[in-house]
């Protein structure tokens, strides 16, 4: 088995870089063009950068918080979930990162996730319903995959992409309205085009960047699974994990939520092509395929 | 010609800069995992007056098992070389082995909470160790070979303060599978 983590690290963080200032481009673009909609580019420009900052904000500061309490998870009280904080702190040490906080989903449905900007501020959390079907060892290939991406930075990588979605999502929708009811006075032929552009722009823009997005978190997937090898030294168990989530997972959390499914162990499986491109994660068979491989 | 110099030398120090900063950042990196080493081992350690209490309670008359661990958790404190901290290691984990052997002929014991909570300590504190090693080692053979290859190894053989470092591997006394009665 191949250490490949230290490199997947810098590889991951380039491509932060790059999607980053793709993301950043589309964002001023539509910035530019809620601009001219107004009569002046730059109010424009500064709109979006405006969005963009505060949507950061509140990202840096409180997406780790947010993340939790959407899902509704607790802190796992120490003495109650003595096993699992046990699994949390030797897989961190075989990482070399200090203890994520751990949280607990009260949920039948088997799902797990990590969130958290760096290491040293991350969380994972596991529902009950997952924590209880696995074995002591099934719950180490779980954790290891959750503390992979904190890791691996993925848990910050997809926080960026979200508030990018975001910004572009919530400046489509500005420039919709601005081309419906006009700015200003204009003649009807540039109010038709503008309303033409402003409607593609509301469908495509934020289309293309949740594909990005997607794109992203399938990658990372597969990267997760083989850092979590590593950390083990034990691909088997994770494979056996992601065997019963497969065959006894029907849906994400009770309270699903699309926005947040990129960031569970395990996605919706699905045949059709069209809903895969959709998808947050590689089919499940070939990710244990993957790891049986190891 | 002159604007050409300062350039060269400009990404020369640069250049130095970053990989001595990259050779002290790993350095550093494999001290402390190995410090996280120790820190388990003594975790370990201290949980063995806890579970002797425990066993105690319902096999008080066990007294070569509980002569046995403390003498094993002495050695361990009193461990100076590598070496000795190694053989203490392992007396310890036989240690412990000899008090679950001991356990299987007291089904009370096996069933009360304090004994099954510090069976889990127990169990995880050795997947601490093991992966606490792990680590070490893996940081071991990153910061040798950076050591050795273009460019850091220019660095690394101007200042001496980076040596390479020795990987851990488990002594004699540890592979061997203690024989449980034998040391009783």
């Amino acid at each position: 088995m191949k250490r490949i983590s230290f490199d997947e690290v810098a590889k991951n963080n380039v491509k932060t870089g790059i999607l980053f200032f793709l993301f950043f481009g589309i964002v001023l673009g539509l910035g530019v063009l809620t601009g001219i909609i107004l009569g002046n580019p730059n109010t424009g420009i500064l709109i979006a950068v405006v969005i963009f900052l505060i949507y950061s904000a509140i990202a840096w500061f409180k997406g780790k918080t947010i993340a939790l309490s959407l899902t509704g998870a607790k802190k796992a009280p120490q003495q109650q979930y003595q096993q699992l904080h046990n699994v949390v702190e030797e897989i961190s040490i075989s990482a070399g990162i200090s203890k994520p906080d751990v949280y607990i989903i009260e949920d039948t449905s088997m799902n797990a996730f990590a969130t958290g900007l760096k290491p040293e501020d991350s969380a994972v959390a596991i529902t009950t319903g997952l924590l209880n079907k696995l074995d002591r060892e099934e719950l180490t290939g779980v954790i290891a995959h959750e503390v992979a991406h904190v890791k691996l930075r993925d848990t910050r990588t997809m926080l960026i992409a979200g508030v990018l979605v975001g910004s572009i999502i919530l400046l489509s929708d500005i420039i919709f309205r601005f081309s419906l009811f006009g700015g200003r006075e204009r003649d009807g032929r540039m109010q038709l085009i503008l309303l033409i552009v402003g409607v593609v722009l509301i469908l495509l823009a934020p289309l293309i960047g949740q594909l990005i997005k997607l794109a992203i978190s399938r990658k990372r997937e597969f990267a997760a699974d083989a850092e979590a090898a590593t950390l083990t030294r034990n691909p088997g168990g994770l494979a056996s994990a992601l065997q019963k989530l497969s065959t006894q997972h029907k849906k994400t959390l009770d309270n699903e939520s699309q926005a947040l499914q990129h960031m569970y162990i395990i996605g919706p499986d699905t045949k059709s092509w069209l809903k895969n491109l959709f998808r947050t994660h590689p089919p499940t068979e070939q990710r244990i395929e993957r790891l049986k491989e190891m | 010609m002159i604007t050409t110099l300062t350039v060269i030398i400009a990404v020369i120090l640069l250049a130095y800069t970053i990989f001595y900063n990259k050779l002290i950042r790993l350095k550093n990196q494999v001290e402390n995992s190995w410090a996280q080493i120790d820190v388990q081992l003594k975790r370990r350690a201290d949980l063995l007056p806890a579970i002797v209490t425990v066993v105690k309670k319902y096999a008080e008359h066990e007294k070569d098992v509980f002569s046995y661990v403390s003498n094993a958790r002495q050695k361990m404190l009193n461990a100076q070389t590598p070496q000795e901290n190694a053989t203490a290691d392992a007396s310890i984990q036989s240690a412990l082995k000899s008090v679950f052997a001991v356990a299987e002929d007291y089904p009370e014991l096996k069933a009360d909470k304090n004994f099954q909570q510090l069976q889990e300590e127990i169990s995880s504190t050795e997947n601490r160790v093991a992966y606490a090693r792990q680590n070490y080692n893996d940081l071991v053979m990153k910061y040798n070979t950076t050591i050795e290859s273009i460019p850091s190894n220019i660095i690394s053989s101007i200042h001496n303060i980076f040596e390479q470092k020795e990987f851990f591997e488990a002594t004699e006394e540890e592979k061997a599978v203690p024989d449980v009665k034998e040391q009783l």
